[in-house]
């Protein structure tokens, strides 16, 4: 994973990265084994999961019993069992057929609700830290507190105006909702980001009298690149992920892929674990390659939402 | 600074959106849960009266729900001891200079990126309540290791089950937890730690007096964030064991009411759940609304 390079939030480099304090040899060794071998014990017991879901999606089910459940595949991912019988990639072919009209859907969903969350956020991060109004910390409270509230406290009457105004149960209502309650995240985050930046050149427009939409536009939008990667990224993985608001407010005929997956993997006896398996190999594939191509970025919205 | 509604006009109004919106779907819709929580609104039909506390009297006298709360209490407690364990022992191993540290960091922080529906799928195998020779997940490598006295039920024991059902939450969040705490260590001024080594402080004693106690802020805050998230499980038990009665949680059993129309009884819930989170979030709020008034 390449998460390493460039130091993420988490790991703003030490004062001084090279000359630390000699250690004696000796603890060096005994210590610093000891720990690379806890690690790395860590880093197997984390990976299990990983392990068990790949190793089970290729095999037929038939080599899915209880006694093999833990060893490799038998026999390669494209040979059956008994001629003619399924085979490993056909977990993944099964997989694929029944979550692929929900994986476009999501995207549909998830990439709308994070440009427009971004969008908004910015602007009100803009005028909450930059171009500010009285009480404007008031307003920040209030807008900040929609983020920690539980959504099971709005979910009943959100439910009732769903039936009441006739929303439809697909991902048009749930595009409504990843918006709206993405809004306090998105503020947050390009709030405390323009705090963080120097802006001399937006005080000097502000100074010659221009308005605040074009000191945004024309100043602080072409400094936002950074900020908008984090929002993205943030809203992007929560409405690819979201279960909650899916199950409430869409069906699975027109709901988003983790309604899809958990209702593969639900049907899923011990016999066809492997296309369930496969199926959220691939369900996850997208928010796992943004995690492994954009991981500071992705850690930047982790940590914006607690200690800021 | 310069006055008057020119100037701060234009912010209030480009703002003004968000708060409106904000205001009815977050404010607007508790205030609607609240109302809702306070009738007799148990079924499709529109009618209903005030019947006043009456929901959340039957609520707290109910077996099931006291059921449910006990299942949360037993998960949280599991949950938020594993994340904080394994977070800081993570944290702390990696702030002694690892190579390869953003390897390790990397592996422990990826399950954050999956969903709790993908990550119930592998879960639910692990955790398959077969024993002996049925035995897969889990139970088969107690089997095989020769621990078969390991071997349990998991989320199928009647006290324990929901322990069982923490351990994937903590598999998911501990990466979260060493990533506050790996800022936390990291935010520890480098002189003082030179100082306490001039001083001819041991590495331990260097960590115990000098790094941990400047750490009790991120505890807190991590403690803050966990417990909060705890409090709305929902898709990691829909995906393990689905809605059953065994490992019902206050969100799940506000699943079962609400999927059955009774609107008052769902409300009442939300509303505890809405409580029970401010203990949280209000502490919070305030603290950093202090904190920013410092910092202006």
């Amino acid at each position: 994973m390449t998460v390493t390079e460039e130091a993420p939030p988490v790991s703003r480099p030490r004062a001084d990265p090279a000359p630390r304090t000699p250690k004696p040899a000796r603890r060096f060794t005994i210590g610093r084994t000891l720990k690379y071998v806890l690690l790395i014990v860590f880093v197997f017991v984390v990976l299990i999961p990983v392990y068990v879901l790949i190793v089970t999606s290729f095999k037929p089910p038939a080599d899915v019993t209880a006694s093999t459940s833990w060893g490799l595949p038998v026999r390669w991912p494209w040979e059956s069992v008994a001629p003619g019988g399924p085979t490993g990639f056909d977990n993944w072919t099964g997989a694929w057929a029944a979550l692929a009209p929900s994986i476009g859907r999501t995207f549909l969903l998830a990439i709308p609700a994070a440009l427009i969350s971004s969008f908004v956020g910015a602007m009100n991060g803009f005028v909450l830290s930059r171009w500010r109004f009285p009480h404007a910390d008031i307003v920040f409270t209030f807008i900040l507190f929609g983020m920690f509230i539980p959504y099971q406290a709005i979910m009943t009457p959100l439910v009732q105006m769903k039936t009441s105004l006739g929303l439809p149960s697909d991902i048009s209502t749930l595009l409504m909702v990843h918006v709206i309650y993405g809004l306090p995240i998105c503020t947050l985050i390009f709030r405390n980001y323009y705090v963080s930046i120097p802006m001399e050149l937006m005080e000097a427009s502000r100074m010659d009298g221009a308005g605040m939409l074009r000191t945004f536009a024309s100043i602080v939008l072409p400094l936002s690149l950074p900020g908008f990667v984090v929002t993205i990224i943030w809203q992007f993985t929560n409405a690819w992920n979201d279960f909650l608001f899916a199950m409430f407010l869409s069906d699975t005929s027109g709901g988003p892929v983790s309604l899809a997956l958990n209702n593969l993997a639900q049907g899923a006896q011990l016999a066809n674990y492997g296309t369930a398996m496969a199926g959220a190999l691939i369900a996850s594939l997208p928010t796992l390659l943004v995690y492994i191509i954009l991981g500071k970025y992705f850690i930047g919205g982790l940590m914006s939402g607690s200690v800021k | 600074m310069r006055k008057g509604v020119r100037n701060w006009g234009p912010p209030l109004l480009l703002v003004s959106p968000t708060i409106l919106i904000l205001g009815i779907f977050v404010y607007g819709l508790i205030a609607a849960n609240i109302q809702v929580s306070t009738t007799n609104r148990h079924s499709l039909a529109p009618e209903s009266e005030f019947v006043g506390l009456e929901n959340y009297l039957a609520l707290l006298g109910e077996d099931r729900f006291l059921h449910s709360l006990f299942n949360l209490v037993m998960f949280t407690v599991v949950f938020i001891a594993g994340t904080m364990l394994f977070g800081f022992i993570w944290a702390w191993m990696l702030d002694k200079g690892v190579s390869a540290e953003g390897v390790f960091r990397s592996v422990f922080l990826f399950p954050m990126a999956i969903s709790f529906v993908a990550s119930g799928v592998v879960w639910r195998w692990l955790l398959n309540s077969a024993e002996g020779d049925r035995a897969s997940g889990l139970n088969r490598i107690f089997e095989s290791l020769g621990l078969g006295f390991l071997q349990n039920a998991w989320w199928n024991e009647p006290i324990w089950g929901m322990a069982a059902i923490a351990m994937p939450a903590i598999w998911q969040l501990s990466g979260y937890v060493m990533a506050l705490f790996l800022a936390g260590f990291r935010g520890v001024p480098q002189e003082l730690r030179e100082a306490a080594r001039m001083d001819g402080a041991s590495e331990w004693k260097l960590y115990r007096f000098v790094v941990f106690p400047q750490l009790s802020p991120i505890a807190l805050s991590a403690l803050i964030i966990v417990s909060h998230m705890s409090l709305k499980v929902f898709d990691l038990i829909m995906s393990v064991t689905g809605s059953i009665y065994q490992t019902e949680v206050p969100a799940t059993y506000l699943w079962v009411t609400l999927t059955s129309n009774d609107y008052a009884k769902s409300a009442t819930i939300a509303t505890i759940l809405l409580l029970l989170a401010s203990l949280f979030i209000i502490p919070y709020l305030i603290q950093t609304w202090r904190s920013e008034k410092a910092n202006r």
